[in-house]
């Protein structure tokens, strides 16, 4: 069966309609995970998995705020390795090259289906070399917590990283050796998984902030190290000195003024990427040159937008990830600087923060003439990432932008049909490039805000062709037909499916 | 006339694919310096490919081929001439080698019967030319002429500086000759990629000396280039002004008069039409 962007959907699975279809449905939600008065502190993983008595079969879900320099999920991965549970189903909000043992752990039968937002590196590989034995789901950050409110994703044990736990079991992310800030990703796990397993290495009397209440902590685990800051945070995101990344940056600065998205009150988000961070610079220079001051910034907060707010120009930076060290120390410190939940940042039944932003800036691996967008695989169908709030961002924004180079190591971005849809093309509503900007056709608006503009206003055809031009015709490539596992876009739907290399 | 123009190794195919998005009003295809004596031949092969597969560029095409007191000048020219260019950029030029360049392209155009007629962008970067100056600014082709401080200092043998005292003659000088024959004094280039302040600081000062424009080594430098040699907008609303008046004048049979109490006469009113061209031909106005 095909869905309505004609992509294949394996059976079982439920087909995508569109962007906005999960409003004809009603919100599920089961019961918060029963409240607990026994809390138990444990200093060994295997006591862990004996107290809890964790078997083959089960559902285990972790956070990916610890990044590239995350311990616990290897942690646990090691004892599972050890133990040779078998057709474990992982659900972690991301995976990465620093979780490189799940990939022994697929090949050896322990973990045979696998639920994600993000994935690359060597998990990545062996998943696309056919390895896992049932089905990869990618999930959006705003789809997961849908996912496991709803029951469809049940969790059995949740293990959840946590840079500073309290002698009542109440966990922190802002403080301790592995500090990362925001714990947002976790707060669904936290309340409805069955068991709940704070894990840290920074245990202290008493804490001034929570963010996860004892109230659903079933043990805490107290370790050596839960993580290395290196691969934590990053010491500073940069802007881009690339000049294409800084054309494109500039470009779409000046669209977003002459559309009259900089105004007094305007909210924005973008990632941390050096060319999303060139946008915000260049719109933090146009702010500052008309006087005016934005609402609040979203998503995974950068040092960037830290610096913004604090000279006036949000009043709040509302975070479900701080991706560097000055986020974190400003998550600390700054009352300003809010906390929020994977749920509340991007959920679609839970009045998300996403619905309120007036733009969202974003990359893409490709797009289609029907602005399509794939940040989930590269043009071979390697998986190489994933949604994250990519299709959340995208469908709740008042304006969606793309960004990305128009040719990229000699290949065209813009292709018939992309490898792998990620975000519908309904929600994507302008890609600019260094050679021109494109409006999505159905923005009508947008079009007649800027027919009379002096920026290099073109269509997607003349884009496509124009990028043809340069590169000549890239070869066509046979993919694989065995489905592998699929994208599911965040009301549960399948926008499409990944296939074996 | 141009505002900016931006250097390009000749032997770079991915900046050679980007070359005309960066907004500089020409690009400088660089065969000379930026180019390893052992890859002279693929640099060159490669510019003749990229420029046969990239004809009507939107900005002004010139090849800086290697200097006529080298071997490689001669087949510089006989593979890189053609309607795909507009201009080549002499190095360590001289009188005696614009007067031999002239002869040569008037061959290469007629063998090609070419429609162009291509133009020829001298560097001033040895002492001996500063003071040919004069002379270069009237030989045939010749529409510009570029400073080359690094090249000049090492001939003068003295320290290239930020400040930039040791280039202040030449400067001038080659600003004045340029002037006197109404062609454009493009100044050398900031070779500090990561100051922008100085690069402001620099092109201003060559602006009050006479540059009407200035090259650039990194396209990260053409925003600040293109905004300090495009008339300001204070200056453009006082040329329209002087234009309007000058009108009004017109038509009441005044060749002189007042504007906020200061006289307008001829001068004047050439300076706002110049200042009018320059701001229609780069979009601000």
């Amino acid at each position: 069966m095909n869905n309505k962007v004609n992509r294949f959907v394996p059976e079982g699975y439920r087909p995508f309609v569109s962007s906005s279809d999960y409003q004809n449905k009603e919100r599920k939600l089961i019961k918060e995970k029963k409240q607990n008065n026994k809390i138990v502190f444990l200093k060994d993983i295997k006591e862990v998995f004996d107290y809890l008595n964790i078997q083959s079969g089960q559902t285990i879900s972790f956070h990916h705020h610890l990044r590239n320099g995350d311990y616990v999920q290897n942690m646990v991965s090691q004892e599972v390795l050890r133990r040779d549970l078998k057709d474990l189903h992982y659900a972690p909000s991301a995976i990465f090259p620093s979780n490189a043992i799940l990939a022994d752990l697929i090949k050896n039968g322990n973990v045979t289906n696998v639920d994600t937002n993000y994935l690359n590196g060597p998990v990545s590989d062996v998943i696309g070399e056919g390895y896992l034995k049932g089905m990869l789901v990618m999930n959006t950050h705003g789809g997961r917590p849908r996912k496991i409110e709803s029951g469809e994703l049940p969790i059995d044990v949740a293990f959840i990283a946590t840079p500073t736990v309290d002698k009542n079991g109440n966990g922190y992310g802002g403080i301790g050796k592995a500090a990362c800030g925001s714990l947002g990703y976790a707060i669904s796990d936290l309340m409805y998984a069955k068991k709940v397993v704070l894990v840290t290495d920074n245990l202290v009397d008493s804490l001034d902030r929570i963010e996860l209440d004892k109230k659903y902590v079933d043990v805490v685990l107290v370790v050596d190290s839960i993580g290395d800051p290196k691969g934590i945070v990053s010491g500073t995101t940069k802007i881009t000195k690339d000049p294409i990344g800084l054309k494109i940056a500039n470009m779409t600065a000046k669209l977003l003024d002459e559309i009259g998205l900089i105004k007094d009150g305007m909210s924005m988000q973008t990632g941390a990427g050096g060319t999303s961070l060139a946008v915000a610079s260049y719109v933090k220079n146009i702010m500052l040159e008309k006087g005016i001051k934005g609402s609040f910034a979203s998503g995974g907060i950068t040092g960037y937008f830290v610096d913004m707010q604090k000279k006036g120009l949000f009043d709040e930076l509302r975070d479900v990830q701080c991706f560097d060290i000055d986020a974190v120390e400003s998550y600390n410190n700054n009352p300003h600087h809010i906390g929020m939940s994977a749920s509340k940042y991007a959920n679609p039944y839970d009045d998300p923060v996403v619905d309120y932003l007036d733009v969202v800036i974003l990359g893409a691996t490709e797009i289609d003439k029907d602005f399509n967008v794939n940040v989930t695989t590269d043009s071979y169908g390697k998986i190489i990432g994933g949604s994250g709030g990519h299709s959340d961002t995208a469908h709740g924004a008042k304006v969606s932008i793309i960004t990305t180079n128009l040719i990229k190591s000699r290949m065209p971005i813009i292709k018939d049909h992309v490898t792998t849809v990620t975000t519908p093309g309904e929600d994507i509503d302008i890609l600019v490039c260094e050679r021109g900007i494109a409006i999505n056709p159905k923005r009508k608006d947008l079009l007649e805000k800027l027919k009379n503009s002096k920026l290099p206003i073109k269509t997607i055809d003349e884009l496509y062709e124009l990028a043809h031009s340069i590169t000549g015709e890239p070869k066509k490539l046979n993919l694989s037909k065995e489905v592998i596992g699929v994208v599911e876009y965040r009301d549960g739907t399948v926008i499409d499916s990944l296939y074996r290399k | 006339m141009r505002r900016s123009l931006l250097f390009i190794p000749g032997n770079n195919p991915a900046m050679l694919q980007n070359a005309d998005v960066f907004g500089s009003d020409a690009v400088i295809f660089d065969l000379e310096d930026a180019v390893n004596v052992l890859q002279k031949d693929s640099a060159r092969n490669l510019m003749h490919c990229y420029l046969e597969t990239h004809p009507n560029q939107p900005m002004e095409v010139v090849v800086r081929i290697n200097g006529l007191d080298t071997d490689y000048y001669q087949k510089d020219l006989e593979l890189i001439v053609s309607d795909n260019i507009d201009s080549i950029m002499l190095p360590k030029a001289r009188v005696v080698y614009l007067n031999q360049l002239d002869e040569m392209l008037t061959k290469i155009e007629k063998e090609k019967k070419m429609k162009k007629h291509i133009k020829v962008l001298p560097i001033i970067e040895l002492a001996v030319s500063v003071l040919e100056v004069e002379e270069i600014v009237k030989c045939p082709r010749v529409d510009g002429v570029l400073l080359g401080a690094e090249d000049l200092t090492s001939d003068m043998e003295v320290t290239r500086t930020k400040a930039g005292v040791e280039i202040e003659y030449p400067r001038a000088r080659i600003a004045m000759a340029c002037k006197a024959y109404q062609i454009d004094a493009i100044d050398t280039p900031f070779t500090d990629v990561n100051d922008y302040e100085g690069l402001l600081k620099d092109a201003l000062h060559a602006q009050e000396l006479g540059m009407n424009a200035k090259s650039a080594i990194h396209p990260n430098q053409l925003d600040t280039i293109n905004k300090v040699f495009l008339p300001t907008e204070k200056q453009i609303t006082w040329a329209l002004r002087v234009r309007q008046a000058t009108k009004e004048a017109s038509e009441k049979g005044l060749g002189v008069f007042s504007l906020d109490g200061k006289m307008v006469d001829k001068p004047v009113m050439e300076r706002a039409e110049k200042i009018l061209m320059k701001a229609e031909k780069f979009g601000a106005i």
